[in-house]
């Protein structure tokens, strides 16, 4: 832990210089909870899902829901002939942004928020590595959520959705998906570490 | 008292938004809490600097594994009724490793990318915005796409289904398998943690 503290400042200084505006200024960022202390807690969050709703946690499914939606919008009658679209349309409390994972996604950016404000993490930042120019990291981040995107949906859910809800219900596919996540990323990590080094 | 209360009818589904939105809350400050929101964090998981990814997700997925497990036992919480999707092996394998590349790729995944967006990173936007592109995409090509979408269909399938085991077998096995890997995770961070830690 105490390694990480020197490196970190200069990347922070080398950021604002870059032209970044800075919220938060003198606040030293506290340090990150204990992984084991957080695992608890999100699988204490996640218990609850099951307890009262009887479902898990997720993500994706909410983007889902507004593509679906904003295609809708621009064509009704192309929308609601696909099958993929109309099964997130007729989803929802009498409307399609009315879901379920909407509102919990958020949540999730108020909850996040909310952490991130208390512990003086909250500023606007571009993550990136000192070798990777602005627009390049845009690019990956785009390219990267394509990706994920499209992993999703072929997967039925993303690493919240499926590895974590389906992991704790023992579910065999989010198991096979979980497994072939890590390798997908390990496979891939060498070729893009430019990126973040 | 009978769980999952909404399945009992506890409350409607007006207010299931509500409990929707109070469990976001808590799923988003414990992704910050644990540094989520940071993709050089997220992404230290894949270079082996920081194995902060694999602790958290295999703490909560222990912990709500055993909490389930538990209250089933004791008869609290009807497991018929918890959601399980359909696994559906191939299209859930090439899925992963798609995600996986776009994870090491872009830096976040979809829940965390939220909780960066609420933490002010610019980035996080364009990979959102990547995330609704690429469900465009699938959306788009859902005619071409759906034979091996509903391809490798093997219904309602568990762990303890696969391997021939009982539910509490299996339980004690990832159990155990987390506890392993948490020692495991620890030896790699003293052997590839250190100097380049700053990833």
């Amino acid at each position: 832990m105490s390694t990480i503290v020197a490196p970190v400042i200069p990347a922070r200084a080398a950021e604002a210089r870059a032209g970044d505006r800075v919220h938060a200024v003198a606040r030293v960022p506290a340090e990150y909870m204990n992984p084991y202390l957080a695992g608890i807690g999100l699988g204490l969050v996640l218990l609850s899902a099951y307890v009262v709703m009887g479902r898990g946690l997720g993500a994706s499914g909410a983007l889902s829901s507004l593509v679906a939606w904003s295609v809708n919008v621009v064509a009704p009658s192309h929308a609601q002939a696909n099958e993929f679209y109309r099964g997130y349309l007729t989803s929802g409390v009498g409307h399609p942004l009315k879901e379920w994972l909407v509102f919990e996604v958020l949540g999730v950016m108020v909850g996040g928020f909310l952490s991130g404000h208390l512990a003086g993490r909250t500023r606007r930042m571009i993550e990136r590595g000192p070798n990777v120019s602005v627009r390049a990291r845009f690019g990956y981040a785009f390219v990267g959520g394509a990706l994920m995107g499209i992993g999703a949906k072929l997967a039925r859910g993303c690493t919240s959705g499926q590895a974590l809800s389906g992991g704790a219900v023992l579910n065999a596919g989010s198991w096979a998906f979980m497994l072939m996540v890590f390798a997908g990323a390990y496979a891939m990590a060498w070729a893009v570490r430019r990126q973040w080094r | 008292m009978n769980a999952p209360f909404f399945k009992f009818g506890a409350f409607g589904d007006e207010t299931s938004l509500l409990v929707a939105f109070v469990i976001g809350i808590g799923f988003g400050w414990f992704l910050e809490r644990a540094g989520f929101g940071s993709a050089k964090k997220l992404v230290s998981q894949f270079y082996l600097n920081d194995l902060a990814v694999f602790k958290v997700m295999f703490t909560a997925i222990v912990t709500a594994m055993l909490g389930i497990f538990y209250l089933g036992w004791l008869g609290v919480l009807d497991l018929n009724l918890l959601y399980l999707s359909d696994t559906n092996l191939w299209p859930q394998i090439v899925g992963g490793l798609v995600l996986g590349v776009g994870f090491v790729v872009g830096g976040y995944c979809p829940g965390t990318s939220m909780v960066a967006i609420a933490t002010g990173k610019i980035d996080a936007l364009f990979f959102v915005g990547g995330v609704m592109f690429g469900v465009l995409a699938i959306g788009e090509a859902f005619p071409l796409v759906r034979g091996f979408y509903e391809s490798g269909n093997l219904g309602r399938l568990t762990l303890p289904d696969v391997f021939h085991l009982s539910y509490g077998g299996v339980v004690f096995l990832v159990t155990l398998m987390a506890l392993a890997g948490f020692a495991g995770a620890g030896w790699v961070e003293r052997r590839f943690g250190g100097a380049a830690k700053e990833v």
